[in-house]
């Protein structure tokens, strides 16, 4: 079980999330893609006469017991056998976050940012409200997210998902470096 | 349970992105730093390896397990796909995940993950009310 308690590495990783592009092809000629789940959700949910979420949402259900399945991997792998060591991460990203005062860097995400009291201040409204909205905004503008486009469409050789994937990228190092200092220093 | 099967590939797909550290906020910092090489090695495995799958299925005429001729539409280009880019770009910073790894990170206990999901389906509902009125 030694190999289910640390963490892989990203060739591993990577070719793992690679063999699922002709996995899901060859099950039933399924398009990895993630971000479309939020779409299916709203259309299941709360349609309200909007035409982009009138449609037959359920002939593409597949997607959400795809998702269901990520949960569940997420609990085996981050619950059931969590890494109990923090993440290896490079000194220079590590003395960086100190320095804007992150002492937990244990587990998947900084607690001292992310946690139900933090959701009241500027500083949690930005990183998961505005933070999720922005995700879910931008994900169905651009039509795909980094497995869609990163890897789906990059594995199809798309030029337009290669386009989506350099604005994926400017948006966060454009964030990482301006915003987001900002909100750390909140 | 013809969708039973896909929930299995979700299952070991969900794990790979845990154990491989890809819904880790700290490792999309790293990421966009340039501090370190793992995710951009997770990108330079996983595209190649899907590449030439595709590749091969096409070349070897395979079909579905359900019958049907893989197809895989081209993706035209709209205004979206760098406007929309850019903004999940900055959530992607803030949240440290995008949506597969938001199910993730639920699963493997966060619970106020919840919560940045809801509003990424908050997003999405209203980035679908907006359609008619932004650029494609």
């Amino acid at each position: 079980m030694e190999f289910l308690v640390n963490p892989w590495p990203w060739y591993v990783a990577g070719a793992i999330i690679g063999l699922t592009v002709p996995a899901l092809l060859l099950l039933g000629n399924k398009r990895l893609g993630i971000s479309s789940t939020l779409r299916q959700l709203c259309a299941a949910c709360y349609p309200s006469k909007i035409p982009f979420l009138n449609y037959n949402w359920k002939e593409e259900s597949w997607n959400l017991y795809f998702v269901a399945g990520i949960l569940i991997g997420g609990f085996i792998g981050g619950s059931l056998f969590a890494n109990p060591k923090s993440t290896d991460l490079s000194q220079s990203t590590v003395a960086y976050l100190q320095d804007q005062g992150l002492k937990n860097l244990t587990g998947l995400l900084p607690v001292e940012l992310f946690n139900w009291n933090n959701l009241l201040s500027l500083q949690g409204f930005l990183l998961m409200v505005v933070g999720g909205f922005f995700v879910g905004f931008g994900t169905r503008y651009a039509r795909g997210c980094t497995s869609g486009h990163g890897i789906f469409g990059l594995s199809s050789l798309q030029w337009t998902s290669l386009v989506a994937v350099i604005a994926f990228f400017i948006g966060g190092i454009i964030c990482t470096y301006t915003v987001l200092p900002y909100v750390l220093s909140l | 349970m013809k969708n039973l099967k896909y929930f299995l590939v979700g299952v070991v797909f969900g794990l790979t992105l845990t154990k491989g550290e890809a819904i880790s906020w700290f490792r999309m910092q790293e990421m966009f730093r340039f501090e370190s090489f793992h995710m951009y090695g997770i990108f330079m495995t996983a595209v190649p390896i899907g590449a030439i799958s595709i590749l091969l299925m096409k070349k070897l005429n395979l079909y579905s397990l359900n019958g049907k001729a893989i197809d895989i539409p081209k993706n035209p280009y709209h205004h979206g796909l760098v406007l929309g880019g850019l903004i999940f770009g900055f959530g992607w910073a803030l949240t440290g995940a995008c949506p597969g790894p938001l199910y993730a990170q639920i699963g493997a206990g966060y619970g106020v993950t919840l919560i940045t999901f809801f509003f990424a389906m908050v997003g999405t509902w209203v980035y679908a009310k907006l359609q008619p009125y932004l650029p494609e």
